[in-house]
């Protein structure tokens, strides 16, 4: 048991990074299913079933659904991967390693704390949530609800496309456009000339 | 009729008022009678009133309002009449009422006719206020208000920026003199508790001992304030540029007014002077320094007007000379004098001046005596009065008196003696040169203009005064000695009164000669005297007033200017744009941030995130 | 963390939001570890919330890529920073 939760882990971790480093949209949505899948087995090996396979029906399932479908409308295709290319250099990568690692480093310190007895508890069954869904988390439960109301009212709304829209209100000036999609490369930062005080 | 005294100062006060408010219009005429009358009206007050104050058998202090009643601090609006200001403000009003007829047809063809009478007519009421104080507070206003007409009076023609700066250097160079004399107020009420003079005088003869620093420090002070008034040593050098204003400008503030304001401030408070005996001293030395300086001076200047400010210079320095031995009423009689010869003389140069269309230079005039008379026979009469013809003119007997009087006087001596005798030689050695030099010989520029009745009439009556003001020694100086102390012969040895007016007489009559010589006998002899370098260059000195203007200068405006250069960026100010800058800049750096781009922005939020918790594990 | 670098790095929109999913996970993943740690339901009961709250989520946000793709015509998330002040 404890053999399995460590190899599910480590794929885990190890998706998630290779995820991120695909330049190939496609490839790394796959990776992410695969480390989704991963992490439901970690959830079956802390003693949580129910949220494993909840994991794997509504995550894995529906909204890596929707990913793959708005990619495959995106439509991208060889250019993309060019592009990615073109903006994924190393020193990218430097930056926010830092951060995450300095935070990595501050979660780890927390943890390391003297704990309580260690150990798993016992598991934890479905029957057991729905006895705590219904009873004290009823409000909430009912406000995740209406969450997911306002979720496909607004989703509804947003991909509704009339006809003739005004989309060159919100458009940018063309040179920007220009610049911005040929990629180039702009540090995260203000690319805005300098005003003289 | 005493009770009209108020009115003396309050006409031309009121002159100036209707003149500045709604002169501009007014018909010339107006403006005139105005600006005139208000004057004669003052003048015949002070005449009238004349016959009663004769008879007071104590001064009369008329009392109009309390100016200021702070902690037993109360001056006020007083007026005091005993002789000496009697004397005043007969001379002041009656020549400044000779003065304004004559304006009135001089200033005839500029513009700002109005705005010049009511400047004078400010002048005069300021003058009048000054001379009829009560107080040294009340005196102290009227002092500033006539420095403040010489500054409009002098920079009258403002158009040309020359006579701005000649305006600017008057009122700051007397500027200095008042703030010495501001301070030897202060130092008088923090020891004595009061301004009023008459008070002044009893409580300083009480508490003080002779020669008590007290006393040396406020009458030093209040020399340096009649100092820069009067345009003695060192603070002389902004009368010769004044003579940029209009000629009856210069006649009555800088000839017969404004300038003997410090020769009566020095007599008013005689009793601090003879507690210090020290600057008592002191004055007579400014004074002798002073006419002996100025003398030289005015040997060299070609601009006739600059000839008269030296002139007034020195003669003023006779009166300090007089002052500082204690001869206090002739110092008074001589300043009387003084102003009838010395208005005249202005007067009558201006006749010439207007004549040749505003010529100053006496080299290219000459050969006037035929075409102008008038302006030849009492310029004559002015000129000989004022080197002291014998017998004949006032100025003689006020001369002769402070001669005598520094021979006797204990604070006196032969030292001083000398020093005016040789004044006396000097004078008439530059007068009589100017009246050879412009009335004789060849002439060189046409007339072009000539006096009327308004011009003629004052200058023959100032010629009149001038010749017969003599007169009234005797009794002048008794009715003076009701308030001022008198003179105490301490010694007479060799010298004789009439023997000292015989010495002075012949110096005249050298002074006479060698100008007759010089300049009518045979102009060669001052060409070939101007030959050798050392001549030429004493000539340079003396013109240049002995170089004081280029030593105030390099000691005083240079690193004043060189200060204000360096402090251009304003240092002080330069805190406050620091602040502002500050926060400028801050806003420009800040703005950077609002770069719009989301992954900035998550970066910023995770950096946050990590600080915040680094900050909470670390405390 | 390695949500949290992804979503740094990557400039493509979709990367994005995939990161952002990564990062619910792994919070996710944290109230289920507490909540066998202490034998109760609760940590289970949240992560059904995150879970809820996430779908939701995905669903507005992709549908504003959409839109963003309409507007823009890049997927660079650099592209739509008119907020840049």
């Amino acid at each position: 048991m404890v053999l399995t939760f460590y190899v599910a882990a480590a794929i885990a971790v190890i998706c998630t990074g290779l995820m991120i480093t695909r330049l190939n949209a496609v490839h790394a949505l796959l990776y992410l299913v695969v480390s989704l899948l991963a992490l439901a087995t970690v959830f079956y090996t802390l003693g949580a079933p129910y949220v494993a396979v909840l994991e794997v029906i509504v995550y894995a399932g529906a909204i890596m659904v929707l990913f793959v479908f708005v990619m495959m409308m995106l439509n991208i295709g060889e250019r993309a991967a060019q592009m990615e290319r073109a903006w994924l250099d190393p020193k990218a990568w430097i930056g926010p390693g830092i951060l995450a690692a300095i935070l990595l480093a501050e979660l780890v310190y927390v943890l390391m704390a003297p704990a309580g007895p260690s150990g798993f508890g016992g598991e934890v069954g479905p029957k057991d949530v729905g006895m705590v869904l219904f009873g004290p988390y009823l409000l909430g439960v009912e406000l995740v609800s209406m969450l997911l109301l306002a979720g496909i009212v607004g989703a509804y709304h947003l991909g509704w496309n009339a006809p003739g829209e005004v989309e060159s209100l919100y458009a940018m000036e063309s040179s920007q456009q220009r610049a911005v999609i040929s990629g180039d490369l702009v540090r995260a930062g203000s690319d805005r000339p300098a005003d003289t005080p | 009729m005493l009770q009209l005294l108020w009115l003396i100062p309050a006409i031309p006060f009121l002159g100036a008022l209707i003149l500045a408010l709604a002169g501009r219009a007014l018909s010339r005429r107006m403006v005139a009678s105005i600006g005139v009358g208000s004057v004669a009206i003052a003048a015949a007050i002070s005449l009238a009133i004349v016959p009663a104050a004769l008879a007071l058998p104590a001064p009369y202090t008329q009392v109009l309002w309390t100016w200021i009643d702070v902690a037993g601090f109360r001056p006020e609006i007083a007026f005091y009449l005993d002789p000496v200001s009697l004397l005043m403000i007969v001379v002041v009003t009656f020549v400044g009422f000779l003065i304004h007829l004559y304006s009135a047809e001089s200033m005839e063809e500029g513009e700002g006719y109005s705005r010049f009478f009511a400047y004078m007519n400010l002048f005069v009421g300021s003058m009048l206020v000054l001379v009829l104080a009560d107080n040294l507070l009340l005196l102290y206003l009227g002092w500033e208000g006539v420095g403040l007409c010489s500054y409009l009076l002098i920079g009258f023609w403002y158009k040309d920026a020359s006579n701005g700066l000649a305006a600017r250097k008057a009122f700051i160079v007397t500027r200095v003199g008042d703030t010495a004399m501001l301070i030897g107020l202060f130092i008088l009420f923090h020891t004595l508790g009061t301004l009023q003079i008459q008070d002044l005088m009893h409580r300083a003869s009480a508490h003080w001992a002779v020669g008590s620093p007290y006393a040396i420090a406020a009458a030093a002070l209040l020399l340096g304030g009649a100092v820069g008034k009067s345009a003695q040593l060192p603070l002389q050098t902004w009368l010769p540029d004044a003579m940029a204003g209009p000629t009856p400008t210069s006649a009555l503030i800088h000839a017969a007014t404004m300038v003997t304001a410090g020769v009566y401030l020095i007599a008013r408070t005689h009793v601090l002077y003879t507690l210090a005996p020290q600057v008592q001293f002191a004055v007579a030395v400014v004074g002798a320094a002073t006419l002996l300086l100025a003398g030289f001076s005015a040997l060299t200047q070609p601009d006739i007007k600059r000839v008269l400010a030296y002139s007034t210079i020195s003669q003023i320095g006779y009166m300090f000379l007089a002052l500082g031995v204690g001869a206090w009423a002739a110092a008074l009689f001589h300043l009387m004098v003084h102003a009838f010869f010395k208005a005249l003389l202005f007067l009558a140069a201006g006749i010439v001046i207007d004549a040749l269309h505003h010529e100053h230079n006496i080299f290219r005039m000459g050969g006037l005596r035929k075409e102008l008379p008038i302006a030849f026979w009492t310029f004559l009469i002015g000129g000989c009065s004022l080197a002291g013809l014998p017998l004949v003119t006032a100025g003689f007997v006020s001369k002769d008196l402070i001669l005598w009087s520094t021979w006797t006087a204990p604070g006196g001596g032969p030292g001083f003696w000398i020093v005016g005798i040789i004044g006396v030689l000097l004078t008439a050695l530059y007068i009589f040169r100017v009246i050879f030099i412009v009335f004789f010989g060849t002439r060189n520029t046409p007339v072009t203009h000539r006096p009327r009745y308004r011009i003629t009439v004052p200058v023959i009556i100032l010629a009149a005064l001038s010749l017969v003001g003599g007169l009234v020694k005797t009794p002048l100086l008794a009715f003076l000695h009701n308030a001022l102390p008198a003179l105490v012969d301490a010694r007479t040895g060799s010298m004789t009164e009439l023997s000292s007016a015989i010495v002075s007489g012949l110096a005249f009559l050298v002074g006479l000669g060698f100008a007759y010589l010089f300049f009518i006998r045979n102009r060669q002899y001052a060409d070939s005297l101007m030959a050798s370098p050392t001549a030429r260059l004493l000539h340079a000195f003396w013109l240049s007033d002995w170089g004081l203007d280029w030593l105030y200068d390099r000691v005083f405006v240079r690193p004043v200017v060189w200060m204000a250069t360096i402090n251009r960026r304003d240092a002080v100010d330069s805190v406050f744009s620091a602040i502002a800058w500050i926060n400028l800049s801050a806003h420009y750096a800040l703005s950077r941030t609002q770069t719009g781009s989301l992954r900035w922005y998550a970066a910023v939020v995770g950096a946050g995130a990590v600080i915040f918790a680094g900050v909470i594990l670390l405390t | 963390m390695l949500g949290l670098i992804g979503l740094l790095t990557r400039r493509n929109v979709m990367f994005t939001l995939m990161s952002l999913e990564v990062m619910l996970n792994a919070a996710g993943l944290a109230f289920i570890a507490a909540g066998a740690r202490w034998g109760q339901a609760d940590g289970q009961v949240m992560f059904l919330f995150i879970l809820a709250m996430a779908a939701a989520e995905v669903a507005v946000g992709l549908a504003l890529v959409l839109r963003l793709h309409r507007i823009y015509k890049s997927v660079n998330i650099d592209a739509a920073s008119t907020l840049k002040g």
